[in-house]
């Protein structure tokens, strides 16, 4: 009897207990940070990059763009945090593209754990990403002279705007990754949207000096209302010029209508997409 | 042990847009057996395991995994099952020994299971030296040993193997069919798929051979060897004077003999193993020398090849050796 039980050690299951969305999504994340702790080199797209954008802008361009009120660099730091978020969705995407490519999500599916921890782990770990890089730029911009001029309350509120809005957009991120093949092509793709939507708003350069039709467009552009709601909240520049179109005199409140707006758009298109792409 | 077969496949069909990929594909595979899923790229080998592993959802059909219906239990049927894929599916930035924290933290295993398990399993994969190196720097058959550790490591009763050898050289693929040979001595179940069909004759004891979407033959090695055309007696002979005596020995006991002057081979007919003996004997007594005496089938190679029109491999050499054939000798 136990001869044939030391025999037939390996298929004496051991206890398997399926872990909850909680822990199987907090698993999840464990291994997405491990990966940049392997290879830093995945942060230098929100650090090492973030700050070439701010030193580039601050000192090459920041002399011939002139700011109303206020010096460019405080202007410019909250453009480039809020550029930063925004480009977390071209993270989730080519996270989850590799993952999908590799056949890694395969293996999640393949156990016990709920579905949908890929894609919770996938999120968080990748506000994770994006928050790193914030929180460099905020380093960054300490060194150079942005301060947050307006108390803790409004200081945590815009960051708070800032990783609602991250939310939002990796839902775009987590769509687009569904549905394509290829990190390239992700990026490709990824890229394409975000760098004109990131550079047509207020991010960067005032909009005042913009051709009218121009003006427009960046004004309603959903990052401009973040970047001045930013603005406000820290102290860093005067409130937007009263001409300035609708969303920039109520940009906090516009910047959270638009995250919700991104979220009830892209969350069912993300969920499906990835559902299908998991069904075949 | 237990009647219930371990994997059942009822009518499974998969549709991808207007390609039906799998057609009405049905088998069962009795606990502790290996199920050798047998055909050409593109055949639908790897949809059927995708589904019966609950990745895929079936277009119509079902199946059972343990007992489990894959679509009405999905969760029941991946705590019994343990999967490799095609391409080895490890996260190559972990190291050996995460990979498999990683995956025993999704089973929510206990640590210490985890830790001892892992031990043993790469002790017995060979993997111990490399335990703690990422796995980007592993070889295939590191990777692919590493890949079948994780799979392992929940000890499913039933494991899925789609294509476990496909990209190693002979040596590594003789080492995972040791591998593979031993965990079905424990009771574990397999289903495997393969283009190959020497792996298929050498590990399954049923094959169902797929082809297009469907199954176009099944049965055990053997079984679909003697579909392809009967055996044969081959002798060998020492000297090439004897061939005519040896010849009229062999029809004595077989309606067809050939004799291959230049191979100084005479082959006969034969029905099996009990032909072979008896033409053995006479041999014995004969006083005629031989170097070879053997039992020839034709090879799942000729078996693919008769029931397809198309050879499985499709290697620029192939067809010029579509006649060779497995012998199963007793040197004389």
């Amino acid at each position: 009897m136990t001869a044939v039980q030391t025999a037939r050690t390996s298929v004496t299951r051991p206890p398997i207990h399926p872990p909850s969305l909680l822990r199987a999504s907090a698993t999840i994340v464990w291994r997405n940070l491990l990966h940049i702790r392997r290879m830093p080199e995945m942060l230098l797209d929100v650090t090492v990059q973030s700050v070439m954008f701010v030193l580039l802008f601050a000192y090459v361009f920041g002399g011939a763009i002139a700011v109303i009120g206020s010096n460019y660099r405080e202007f410019l730091l909250p453009g480039i945090m809020v550029q930063t978020m925004v480009f977390s969705s071209a993270i989730v995407a080519m996270g989850l593209t590799s993952d999908l490519q590799k056949g890694i999500v395969d293996r999640f599916k393949s156990l016990p754990i709920p579905r949908s921890s890929v894609l919770v782990g996938r999120s968080i770990s990748s506000l994770i990403h994006s928050s790193i890089g914030v929180l460099v730029m905020g380093l960054t911009g300490l060194l150079i002279g942005w301060r947050i001029r307006n108390g803790v309350v409004d200081g945590i509120l815009a960051f708070l705007l800032l990783l609602l809005f991250g939310f939002a957009l990796i839902w775009l991120g987590i769509w687009v990754g569904s549905l394509m093949r290829t990190v390239e092509a992700v990026q490709g793709f990824m890229f394409t949207v975000m760098f004109p939507l990131t550079f047509v708003a207020n991010t960067f350069a005032p909009t005042e000096t913009m051709t009218p039709w121009l003006r427009t467009i960046a004004e309603w552009n959903p990052v401009s209302a973040l970047t001045q709601a930013c603005r406000e909240l820290w102290g860093n520049g005067p409130p937007a010029p009263a001409d300035a179109a609708w969303p920039l005199q109520n940009p906090v409140m516009v910047s959270v209508a638009w995250s919700f707006i991104f979220i009830a758009i892209f969350a069912p298109l993300a969920v499906s997409a990835f559902r299908r792409r998991s069904r075949d | 042990m237990t009647a219930a077969p371990a994997v059942e496949a009822v009518e499974l069909v998969k549709h991808f847009g207007d390609t039906r990929a799998v057609d009405d594909v049905s088998f069962v595979v009795p606990a502790g057996s290996v199920l050798g899923l047998l055909g050409p790229n593109g055949a639908g080998k790897t949809t059927l395991v995708r589904m019966l592993t609950t990745l895929s959802v079936p277009t119509s059909g079902t199946g059972r995994v343990a007992g489990f219906d894959i679509i009405e239990q999905p969760n029941e049927v991946r705590r019994s099952m343990g999967l490799t894929g095609q391409a080895a599916t490890v996260d190559e930035i972990l190291t050996g020994r995460e990979n498999l924290k990683l995956i025993g933290a999704l089973y929510g295993l206990p640590r210490k299971y985890v830790a001892e398990a892992t031990e043993r399993l790469f002790a017995r994969f060979d993997l111990t030296h490399a335990a703690d190196r990422m796995a980007k720097t592993y070889s295939g058959g590191m990777r692919r040993r590493l890949d079948l550790a994780v799979s392992l490591l929940a000890a499913p009763p039933i494991l899925f193997l789609d294509e476990p050898t496909t990209g190693l050289d002979p040596m590594s693929r003789s080492g995972l069919w040791d591998v593979l040979r031993e965990l079905v001595t424990e009771g574990t179940t397999l289903v495997l798929t393969t283009q190959y069909l020497e792996e298929a004759d050498n590990l399954a004891d049923e094959i169902v051979v797929v082809d297009k979407g469907k199954v176009i033959a099944a049965g055990t090695p053997t079984q679909l060897k003697d579909r392809a055309g009967k055996a044969s007696v081959v002798v060998t002979l020492t000297n090439a004077a004897d061939l005519d005596a040896a010849a009229d020995l062999m029809r004595a006991h077989s309606p067809e003999v050939h004799v291959e002057r230049g191979s100084r081979r005479v082959t006969a007919q034969a029905g099996g193993l009990g032909d072979m003996t008896r033409i053995a004997a006479v041999f014995e007594t004969s006083g005629i020398e031989l170097d070879d005496l053997g039992l020839a089938r034709p090879s799942l190679d000729d078996v693919f090849l008769h029931l397809t029109g198309h050879r499985a491999e499709t290697e620029p050499d192939a067809g010029a050796s579509s006649s060779d054939a497995t012998t199963e000798g007793v040197p004389s």
